[in-house]
């Protein structure tokens, strides 16, 4: 969800998108139609037949303009029916305490008729060492003792003490509890890091790979993520991942470039420009991580790969999949083939787009893509789709 | 070593010492004779021996350990905040058999000695603080010397950032994403102390300074860009007779004037 008005030099002016990015750039006139673009773009993506609807929280931050998800997610649970409401997701260390995120989770999930997919992650460091002063040596331990909470309080079935050492309640119990039993299903969006791949294999959740960079440079987070299921010895059930894809479908690749470049332009140059300082705090990723060769997304090494791409470049080199209703069936299908992907996210509303084509893009994507990328995966059974949504697996 | 200095005659012995069963290694250098000497260093240059250092120990028993996290002291993930950090520098002395002693301390490693200084007053006979962190004033921010990229930096912290001095003691950034190696240094080092500043050095040392007994001399490099001269003042006001000596230098200080820095140090605190 882009603020779609930063001035046309921003970049060259400003050092970053994120954290310090200033605040006279900001026109909250302008900003409370766009959450009405947004949500009518998410409204209209369940008209299409899509299963379900994301959305993501970040801080500080002119490229996602959604500090709270759950505020999103429950407008849509009284303006649709039927798609599944995937927040992915709260940041769990940030909630003090984290019983809010359960007990937010469980509105939703009661308010929604047990549609919630409730995604976990640890935040970027922007977002959760930077806007939110989070200490990066203790982000991961905090998040993993956040997890342990809220899943007990879903699951347990009396009142109980929990004795944390970053948080300590005598009497967790909250009201409500979830819908959908024993929780819903829980969905873990990861940035590469080897731990949360270990981990999510071992709690039987779905590893999410919210990749800005397209499924070419994905392939090595999704096989580090297989590799790992192999590890712990369990099944490779497809619907264990899940992919973000950004797409562009028009009528033929030349008027696919035409429409979308200066918004894929904007997404890339603007909305990434992250500075080098900001890119990770100290600590934020394990010694382990950067040992296994994994790189930051954003930053001075990203921003350099980044730098003068044009519309071909961004195309060949996975970026975006963009194009003919046919380009992008065929690279879609080899997006989902290549990483197993049983949980496809697509980014259709991108950078600086405005809602008319972005809701183009959706109905082209709807009618002439999706019909093609569904049911890639027969015989395999999605254990982690909330069980009120609609499911078109 | 590309630090020459033609009068530089001691060569420290290096000893590891385990604390906590083991949980907790140091990696210690000692030299020269005289009453003991606790350095600490700052994180943003190499731990080896210095210089100033090495004046030093022409006067007092010197031991400059290296902070868990870096350059073969371990177990910085069993500590859990400043104060724990505090305690185990105790148990380190303990461990060296050393009852008194004389604390200096740079940056950082300033923020360390004053720490022991207020919670074990009794133990210290001088306290020597190079530029410490662990104040914070709102009007005059330190750098945020954590996160900076290099050639910003180098600028916070050295008076001449092209200067021999500052390209010899300097620490690499780990900017380079193909050299796995000098990432994974610069990361242990930062996120090291960043496990006990982030995101604001100030860690509530104000309530603690009244209890420092020592006499205390400040340091202060006189174009001190990364923690500002300013906070010497503050230091002044919370550290009752603290002595200040401005020198000419940066942040770095103790590389910058090697000299004069030791002499202050002598001067104050020698037998």
């Amino acid at each position: 969800m882009p603020y779609r008005f930063l001035p046309e030099d921003f970049e060259r002016k400003y050092r970053s998108v994120w954290v310090d990015v200033p605040h006279h750039l900001f026109d909250a006139e302008k900003t409370q139609g766009l959450y009405q673009e947004f949500l009518d773009e998410l409204e209209f993506a369940e008209k299409q037949g899509f299963d379900g609807l994301c959305v993501n929280e970040h801080h500080n931050n002119a490229y996602g303009l959604m500090p709270s998800p759950n505020i999103m997610a429950a407008t849509l649970t009284r303006r649709t029916s039927q798609a599944a409401l995937v927040v992915l997701g709260n940041s769990l260390a940030a909630y003090n305490p984290p019983l809010r995120v359960a007990e937010e989770f469980a509105m939703l999930d009661l308010l929604s008729g047990g549609r919630l997919v409730a995604g976990f992650p640890v935040g970027t460091s922007m977002d959760m060492n930077f806007a939110y002063g989070i200490n990066p040596a203790t982000l991961r331990d905090r998040y993993y003792e956040a997890h342990d909470l809220v899943m007990q309080a879903w699951t347990r079935p009396d009142v109980f003490a929990f004795n944390g050492k970053y948080t300590q309640v005598r009497y967790a119990n909250i009201w409500p509890q979830p819908l959908q039993k024993p929780h819903p299903p829980v969905w873990i969006p990861g940035g590469g890091s080897v731990e949360t791949w270990e981990w999510t294999a071992k709690l039987d959740y779905v590893y999410c790979y919210l990749s800005y960079f397209g499924y070419k440079r994905g392939r090595a987070t999704m096989d580090g993520f297989w590799e790992a299921i192999a590890r712990v010895g369990a099944d490779d059930n497809p619907f264990r991942a899940g992919f973000l894809q950004l797409v562009c479908v028009s009528e033929t690749d030349a008027q696919a470039e035409r429409e979308y470049f200066p918004h894929v332009h904007y997404f890339y140059q603007k909305c990434l420009n992250v500075w080098e300082g900001f890119a990770e705090a100290p600590g934020y990723r394990t010694v382990k991580t950067v040992q296994s060769g994994s790189r930051a997304q954003v930053g001075a090494a990203a921003r350099k790969a980044r730098q003068s791409l044009d519309w071909g470049q961004y195309v060949d080199q996975g970026y975006i999949i963009a194009g003919s209703p046919k380009t992008v069936r065929e690279q879609l299908t080899e997006c989902i083939k290549s990483l197993r992907v049983g949980h496809l996210m697509v980014l259709l509303q991108i950078g600086s787009m405005p809602k008319e084509l972005a809701f183009k893009n959706t109905e082209l994507f709807a009618k002439e893509v999706m019909p093609h990328v569904r049911g890639l995966w027969p015989g395999y059974k999605d254990r982690w789709w909330p069980s009120g949504a609609r499911n078109g697996s | 070593m590309a630090v020459g200095r033609a009068e530089r005659v001691l060569m420290p012995d290096e000893r590891r010492i385990e604390i906590r069963g083991g949980a907790v290694t140091f990696k210690v250098l000692a030299a020269g004779r005289g009453a003991p000497l606790l350095y600490f260093h700052s994180y943003h240059e190499r731990s080896a021996w210095s210089p100033f250092l090495d004046l030093l120990a022409r006067s007092f028993s010197v031991y400059a350990p290296a902070h868990p996290g870096v350059a073969g002291s371990a177990g910085i993930e069993t500590l859990e905040d400043l104060l724990d950090l505090t305690l185990v520098y105790d148990e380190l002395l303990g461990a060296l058999g050393i009852e008194h002693v004389h604390l200096v301390g740079h940056s950082f490693g300033g923020m360390v000695a004053a720490e022991i200084a207020a919670v074990f007053p009794a133990r210290v006979k001088s306290l020597t603080l190079a530029s410490p962190l662990g104040l914070w004033r709102d009007d005059a921010p330190s750098a945020d010397i954590l996160i900076l990229p290099a050639d910003e930096l180098a600028a916070a912290l050295w008076r001449d950032p092209v200067s021999r001095v500052a390209l010899d003691w300097a620490v690499g950034s780990g900017g380079d994403p193909d050299d796995i190696a000098a990432q994974v240094e610069s990361l242990q080092r930062r996120s090291s102390m960043a496990k006990f500043v982030w995101p604001i050095p100030d860690k509530g040392l104000q309530r603690r300074l009244h209890r420092i007994a020592a006499p205390t001399l400040l340091v202060w490099g006189d174009d001190d860009r990364a923690n500002p001269v300013i906070y010497a003042e503050e230091w002044q006001r919370r550290v009752k007779g603290a002595a200040l000596r401005l020198l000419p230098g940066g942040h770095m200080v103790l590389h910058e004037a090697p000299e004069a820095a030791a002499r202050a140090v002598v001067e104050f605190a020698g037998p």
